[in-house]
């Protein structure tokens, strides 16, 4: 059975199978983004304390999670092709950094969107709030790094140490952050609500699953585009059917 | 080097340890202007805040530990494109990767010469500084010991930083944009060991807390930055 | 439930749909920046090939 996984580390062969698998995730995201925000926005029910505003929670907090979640995953990615030396782990590594900034992003813009009725202001030094600013920055670091370095093999080494000290320097930051945070006695968003209801987890659960599958399929379309620039000097690149029209 | 003991290829540790740092320490001097720059740099930084916020004594003892240790940060962030560049151009850093003896205790040798020439003097500085704050005497000396327990990690996070961007164009900003976020955790337990003096609490726990990233960070950046400085000449 | 109340979020529609708008603008901008390095990318594979066959 082992021997199967080695023939998908071929990039050649990696390249075919993640053709056929892209719109299958990006349509199952596609579909878990409409229900997930269906039960969001008209089963979920309108919460006591925060009202309507709430609703904001069922993107803010996917979101959020996946940035850290897709951080860790590309140290991961940046790891194995570090050690194994394996190209396709590190150009997934690549691949997978922009959407993560992009999450990370929109944690950050919904946050603040979320904040700005809840306490008042648009920005607060919360602890959650500034980790994910400086895990944007982190995934600024390696995005940067990894542009400026012209030959792709230092390019993908390089960065991939930068993110798996990265990785090991979020729980440190998490931490500090918040130590910080509580000797300032700064705000701490919680959800108010005493208990969530089963709708809204639900909603919250469905729209995590569908982010995720977005972010499989566009990464897989970047790595694409990537197998294809790196390789382009072999036979099979210059034999498929996209290049030779 | 003529001071250089007779055979390298006997050397303990310390001794190797001591050579670099030495050598790195008769380099510098040769250029003393670059060590003052760093200095300037932070002075200057630390100056211009009461001038861009205001001259209230209050306000200004309140943010004195902050200023003092944000202008450090960005002083030694300055300094960090220098730490292997000489010896990159001139082609010893290839002989260091070469040599026999361990890369991890050359490259602690240089960050340990780097850190004499970039962060004592701002330790040092520091005080005269804190004075122009009106800091108390107690602050001061807590301020004090923070940035000794604290400039190592720069340095040592910098190391890290300046070998993955060894030789790139445009690598002095990129470097900072790298380590900076990576430092955060030194200047958070720095100013707040500080903000403990001013407000009265327990001292204690930030520089036991900064002691354990010195430690933390003397165990592992030298052997990362080796491996990165391996990555970025090969 | 009408569906001016509906976009009204009770008072809440700017941050509501101000959150959902610019996080679908975004994944629209990725989707479409994704595909668009893709056909540059075989674009650039055509006329290596091009220049390839010329020589």
């Amino acid at each position: 059975m082992a021997i199967n996984w080695f023939k998908y580390s071929a990039p050649s062969t990696f390249y075919g199978l993640i053709g056929k698998l892209v719109p299958w995730f990006a349509w199952s995201s596609a579909i878990l983004f409409t229900i997930g925000f269906y039960i969001g926005f008209f089963v979920a029910p309108t919460d006591a304390q925060q009202s309507e505003a709430y609703r904001i929670i069922f993107i803010h907090v996917p979101a959020s999670i996946m940035s850290m979640f897709i951080y860790l995953v590309m140290a991961g990615y940046a790891a194995l092709g570090l050690i194994f030396n394996t190209r396709l782990s590190s150009m997934m590594a690549s691949a997978l950094a922009p959407t993560g900034a992009l999450f990370a992003f929109i944690s950050l813009w919904t946050g603040a969107l979320w904040g700005k009725p809840m306490w008042g202001t648009w920005w607060v030094w919360d602890a959650r709030l500034t980790s994910e600013l400086i895990l944007l920055f982190l995934y600024l670091g390696f995005i940067a790094l990894h542009a400026s370095i012209d030959d792709p093999r230092r390019a993908d080494r390089a960065s991939a140490l930068l993110a798996i000290i990265g990785s090991v320097n979020v729980p440190i930051i998490y931490f500090s952050v918040k130590w910080w945070n509580t000797l300032h006695q700064g705000a701490t968003i919680k959800f108010t609500g005493t208990s969530m209801h089963a709708a809204m987890q639900q909603a919250m659960f469905i729209v995590l699953v569908a982010c995720w599958f977005y972010a499989i399929a566009v990464a897989l379309t970047r790595v694409r585009s990537i197998i294809l620039e790196r390789e382009r000097n072999n036979q099979w690149v210059s034999e498929l059917p996209e290049v030779r029209s | 080097m003529s001071s250089a003991p007779a055979s390298p290829a006997r050397l303990s540790l310390p001794g190797l340890l001591r050579l670099v740092v030495r050598r790195d320490l008769m380099l510098a001097m040769r250029r003393r202007a670059d060590v003052l720059t760093t200095l300037i740099f932070f002075v200057m930084v630390v100056s211009l805040f009461p001038l861009g916020v205001g001259p209230e004594p209050e306000m200004l003892r309140k943010m004195a530990a902050g200023v003092v240790w944000v202008a450090a940060l960005l002083a030694s962030m300055l300094s960090l494109g220098r730490m292997f560049m000489a010896d990159y151009v001139d082609g010893t850093l290839e002989q260091m990767l070469l040599a026999p003896q361990s890369l991890s205790v050359l490259v602690l040798g240089k960050i340990l010469a780097h850190w004499m020439l970039s962060g004592l003097p701002l330790v040092l500085m520091a005080p005269v500084l804190g004075l122009q704050f009106d800091m108390s005497v107690q602050a001061l000396w807590v301020l004090i010991v923070s940035l000794l327990l604290g400039t190592p990690v720069l340095s040592m996070i910098g190391a890290v930083g300046a070998a993955l961007t060894l030789g790139l164009r445009g690598g002095g900003v990129l470097v900072s944009l790298l380590v900076l976020p990576l430092c955060i955790p030194v200047l958070i337990f720095g100013t707040g060991a500080v903000e403990a003096v001013t407000s009265s609490t327990s001292v204690a726990p930030h520089l036991l807390l900064q002691g354990a990233l010195l430690v933390l960070a003397a165990v592992f950046t030298p052997w990362v930055t080796a491996h990165a400085l391996r990555i970025s000449m090969e | 439930m009408n569906w001016g109340e509906f976009f009204a979020m009770k008072g809440y529609g700017l941050y509501v749909w101000g959150s959902y708008g610019v996080t679908l603008l975004i994944f629209i901008a990725e989707i479409l920046l994704v595909r668009h390095k893709r056909t540059l990318t075989l674009r650039q594979l055509r006329l290596l090939r091009d220049a390839e066959n010329e020589e």
